[in-house]
């Protein structure tokens, strides 16, 4: 189990136990955290998984790819160097994510 | 409404959806989810994908989280429901009273009118217990004959070429997911079904599947007498809507249990979403109902919001996706009806989107591995837009900065 901490836009944070192997957006789904919508299910296809992580957990984390790059640039919350789509994040140890205000 | 006793029927993501969007509105009243499946609501469109190549969890959530929300999961089958009394009635007898109804039965399978179509290693894909009988029988060498050329059948095609089995494809119409796609978008992707080594037969209708003496497929007669030899049969020739309760409760039907712009049937306590549902909507010309995740989800919520608050048109835009051959396939709005295209990126490189537009508006656009043109094209259907094909179609069109 890795634990995770997913910090709303309001300040309040839940951190939740997600399987190591799963992925960020799922942990933040089971678990019924707000914020990340997930509509395609995991296919990095919809962008509303959209997160931000902090500068010192992204060299960890594996490289945006082409197609998650292209997501990035038109997600409904500001694209910023931490935006990633959560789909993509394999759960990590102390992984602490910031959920964007809005994903639509 | 606050309070009450709500009752969904079908466990499939608008079933689901329904009732976590129900809680999340602050309905506290009881809330019954019956599942005819025994399984917890699940995902289905990994079933023609993913699944097909190993064990998913698809669960669309742990069992506590309907513990922890008050939603009350009950296995079995809604036999009849009684409009006068409010009543639902189980299959065991039980019955479940009701101040509210959400049916959303969903659809099942179609097969073929033709002799053979019961034999033995000839499956349709709907559940996963479908898709694990099939998971089964493909393997290397498999000699595999899918019988429609929708998602569901080319998917299902291209995991099984991927897993080694000999593929061929039977279409009826001349066009791949003629129902849904342009011929651009159609004509590229067989070509690439067919550059992977899959057959794709267009045009072509079965006549019959024969069997051995153990009842099992061995052959696909095709309508121009050319026999396809056959260990597997896929039937993906679309589904039907589940609108049998209607008929005893008096609710209009129409492929599909009728609903106005709120999703309510004729009776005011009773909904129908998702894909047993035929809806006005603002994106298509005629009433049109829809099989997709998409539609099942934000139909769900639309009448969770109906249900706790004021009732309003839904108005979502309609969106679709495909992966085939490592494509990833988008469609949004509703192409039907269009009379003109423009066409954006190239089909050879497998990066384009084709704008689909009716009497010079934007009705829908298709994309392949291009999925920020896909989320913007959302965006724009679901305002005004006044994009025209001259401007897509001006070399410097940026859709990024198209006015919104």
């Amino acid at each position: 189990m890795a634990h995770i901490t997913y910090k709303q836009a309001d300040g309040t944070a839940t951190t939740v136990d997600v399987p190591v192997g799963c992925s960020v957006m799922r942990g933040a789904v089971d678990n019924g955290v707000d914020g990340i919508l997930a509509e395609c299910g995991g296919g990095a296809i919809c962008a509303t998984c959209h997160v931000y992580i902090d500068e010192a957990s992204t060299a960890k984390l594996p490289p945006i790819d082409d197609l998650e790059d292209e997501l990035l640039q038109v997600t409904a919350s500001p694209r910023l160097p931490g935006s990633r789509l959560a789909c993509q994040l394999p759960a990590m140890e102390g992984l602490v994510i910031l959920v964007p205000e809005k994903q639509l | 409404m606050a309070g009450g006793r709500i009752v969904v029927v079908g466990g499939g993501q608008a079933g689901f959806q329904a009732c976590s969007s129900l809680r999340d509105n602050g309905f506290d009243g009881d809330l019954s989810l019956v599942c005819e499946e025994r399984t917890l609501p699940y995902e289905r469109p990994p079933l023609s994908k993913d699944y097909l190549r190993g064990d998913i969890d698809l669960a669309l959530r742990p069992e506590s989280f309907y513990d922890g929300k008050g939603i009350d999961l009950i296995a079995g089958r809604v036999a009849g429901i009684d409009p006068r009394a409010r009543t639902a009635t189980l299959d065991s007898g039980r019955s479940l009273p009701y101040d509210r109804l959400i049916l959303a039965t969903g659809a099942r399978a179609r097969t073929l009118p033709v002799p053979g179509a019961r034999l033995s290693n000839v499956f349709t894909l709907r559940t996963v217990g479908d898709a694990e009988s099939l998971r089964k029988r493909l393997e290397a060498g498999t000699r595999v004959v899918v019988v429609g050329g929708g998602f569901i059948g080319l998917e299902v095609a291209s995991l099984a070429q991927e897993l080694g089995c000999d593929t061929t494809v039977v279409e009826v119409l001349p066009h791949a997911m003629a129902r849904v796609v342009t011929p651009q978008t159609s004509d590229t992707l067989v070509e690439v079904h067919r550059s992977r080594g899959t057959r794709v037969l267009l045009g072509r209708r079965v006549a019959a599947f024969d069997g051995d003496h153990a009842g099992r497929v061995r052959q696909v007669a095709l309508d121009n007498g050319t026999r396809l030899e056959a260990d597997v049969v896929v039937l993906g020739v679309g589904v039907v809507p589940n609108v049998e309760l209607a008929y005893k409760a008096n609710l209009p039907t129409s492929d599909g249990f009728l609903v106005d712009q709120t999703l309510r049937t004729s009776d005011p306590a009773i909904y129908a979403i998702g894909d047993c549902a035929r809806f006005p909507s603002r994106h298509a010309s005629s009433l049109i109902r829809l099989e997709s995740v998409q539609n099942a989800v934000d139909q769900a919520h639309h009448v969770a919001r109906c249900i706790t608050g004021q009732p309003e048109p839904y108005t979502a835009v309609p969106w679709f996706w495909s992966d085939q051959c490592g494509l990833k396939l988008q469609i949004s709005g509703i192409s039907l009806g269009h009379d003109q295209t423009v066409l954006k990126g190239d089909p050879a490189e497998g990066r384009f989107s084709v704008f689909c537009f009716r009497s010079g508006e934007l009705v829908a656009v298709e994309s392949v591995n291009r999925p920020a043109d896909h989320i913007i094209s959302r965006r724009l259907l679901a305002g005004t837009t006044e994009l025209t094909p001259d401007d897509v179609a001006h070399p410097d069109f940026d859709l990024k900065k198209a006015p919104r």
